[in-house]
């Protein structure tokens, strides 16, 4: 039986009255890249925040990377990896600092760190930006380092959200051929985005409305289910039936 | 309606712009696409007078956006693409103030604005600060039409905003240009190009192409093929090791693959056969490969394959 990276049973939380996050289950096997899709409103971020261990859940229970949410939130936040186009890095620290300044957050020795610092940079060929400060590289080069960045101390499920916003197709693709690559060594990719093309490069996806899940399925299945040729349509499709207000 | 010629804009050593040339005409929506740091918000920035350009020059309505500028000011509406209403005023304030500005009453111009004012009419009391992406989309859009503008200029209008929205969006701006306004909307999303009349796109500060989506999609110049296969990671591998490949890349579930002159042009090889073997080779498990149709952005990833 291949292993799971992510259990979740019947989780759900409220806040008063609101069930922001409604009887949601799914699983995700290790080394997959799960894509978590729903329009904004839907539920996503919070249910996000307490697979990260961030926020406790009403009812229901997760595991996440072996651990469960609710009675070890610490050992979670320590086995995951967490990046987000809104913030990852800091700008006016340099590369090197940004790398050191996480390694240390991680309790990475200090051989390690810089280890981990030759080893990131060289793969990606950033060994002359090492020194320059993060707000003046590309954005798309802050995109990748900071995705490396989560990876550092090696957790086996890595959370991004809307990491890939706004950079050229040529960008985007080698960012995701990082993202394959760490699937490949048995990194658990759990992502985000509002980009339907970026959807289609997920394994499986999930698709959250009004706080349920409404679908879960590889890209093609759900293509396939709604008679349409492309995830944004069945993105429009599964949005539309949604009751709560974009507010 | 709109004309550039020749503008280059340098920042130090940075050239932003390196002479971009085009047109747009009365009642158009003409799409500016590509990435962060091809020099889009150089561009808007200049075209609403609020940079200088070093060369070339460019003009609104038949306005010279140098000479013209508060002129052109007085008929144009821009959304910049950071959020710029003022975040602490509710929804209704940052209309009335807008309105104000410019000399105009709310009601003035509300047939062009009608649609979108019902739909932030229920967040009134709102602070522009606490609304959803989507609604402060909608509430920069009501402000920069408030004076019923000639021409709009929007910049990144759709960027961090979900797909119901964005489709939302672009139908307004349709509407919009039916009642005659003239549009330049910039976006990174290749899958807007589909709502412009003609799209240009931009990459280093240089205009690549221009054209409408068919004419780009014509210019293709080289047959296209779709490979898939069970792991994604190893079939790119597999792929960049078959010598005869120019260029191949993630595409939705697929990998797009074209291959180098030469190998296009020998009528003696099978090269679908020949990459079949090659990938049964390297172990890759379901393998298909087809034919595949481009879209614009296999043309922009040609195009700028030099770069």
């Amino acid at each position: 039986m291949e292993k799971l990276a992510i259990k979740v049973k019947n989780l759900t939380k409220s806040f008063g009255h609101f069930k922001a996050v409604d009887n949601i289950s799914f699983e995700v096997k290790e080394g997959e890249i799960f894509g978590f899709l729903g329009a904004n409103g839907a539920g996503k971020s919070t249910a996000m925040r307490m697979l990260c261990g961030l926020s406790t859940p009403s009812s229901g229970t997760a595991e996440v990377a072996g651990f469960d949410v609710r009675k070890k939130p610490e050992k979670v936040k320590q086995r995951i990896g967490y990046m987000s186009q809104r913030f990852s890095l800091y700008e006016d620290l340099t590369v090197r600092e940004n790398i050191t300044l996480y390694g240390g957050i991680y309790g990475l020795t200090k051989a390690k760190i810089e280890e981990e610092t030759k080893r990131m940079t060289t793969q990606l060929k950033m060994e002359d930006l090492l020194d320059h400060l993060v707000m003046d590289i590309p954005l798309g080069w802050k995109q990748k380092l900071a995705f490396s960045v989560a990876l550092i101390h090696h957790p086996s499920v890595v959370f991004l959200d809307e990491p890939t916003g706004g950079v050229d197709p040529k960008t985007r693709r080698q960012f995701w051929e990082l993202i394959y690559e760490a699937a490949h060594q048995g990194t658990t990719i759990f992502v985000t985005t509002h980009y339907m093309d970026e959807a289609s490069y997920c394994d499986r996806i999930s698709m959250m409305v009004d706080g349920e899940i409404k679908a879960l399925d590889t890209p093609k299945a759900l293509k396939k289910r709604m008679g349409v040729e492309t995830m944004d349509e069945v993105f429009r499709m599964l949005a539309r039936k949604a009751k709560r207000g974009d507010d | 309606m709109l004309h550039i010629e020749g503008i280059e804009k340098d920042y130090g050593q940075v050239k932003a712009l390196q002479g971009i040339s085009f047109d747009v005409k009365p009642g158009e929506i003409f799409g500016l696409i590509g990435s962060d740091g091809a020099g889009k918000t150089t561009l808007f920035r200049i075209l609403t007078t609020l940079l200088v350009p070093d060369k070339g020059r460019a003009t609104v309505g038949g306005l010279d956006v140098v000479k013209d500028y508060k002129q052109i000011r007085k008929g144009i509406g821009y959304m910049p693409g950071r959020f710029s209403l003022y975040q602490d005023l509710t929804v209704d304030e940052n209309i009335d103030f807008f309105a104000s500005v410019f000399g105009v009453k709310v009601a003035d111009n509300m047939d062009l604005i009608e649609e979108i004012y019902k739909m932030l009419r229920p967040f009134g009391k709102r602070r522009a600060g606490h609304l959803s992406g989507g609604m402060k989309q909608k509430l920069a859009l009501c402000c920069a039409l408030i004076h019923a503008p000639k021409m709009l200029f929007l910049d990144e209008p759709t960027t961090g905003v979900d797909p119901t929205s964005r489709a939302e969006f672009w139908t307004m701006i349709r509407s919009l240009a039916d009642k005659g306004i003239t549009i330049l909307a910039s976006t990174p999303y290749m899958d807007e190009a589909e709502r412009c009349d003609r799209i240009g796109l931009i990459q280093n500060g240089k205009l690549i192409q221009t054209g409408t989506v068919p004419e780009l999609l014509q210019s293709y110049d080289t047959p296209l093929w779709a490979v898939y296969g069970k792991n994604k990671y190893l079939l790119l591998k597999a792929l960049r090791a078959f010598k005869s490949i120019d260029q191949c890349y993630p595409f939705g579930e697929a990998v797009h693959v074209n291959f180098l002159p030469e190998v296009v042009h020998d009528k003696t090889m099978d090269i679908e056969e020949a990459l079949r073997k090659h990938l049964l080779i390297w172990g890759i498990e379901e393998i298909k490969i087809k034919s595949q149709k481009p879209e614009v952005e296999d043309c922009y990833l040609r195009l700028t394959r030099n770069d």
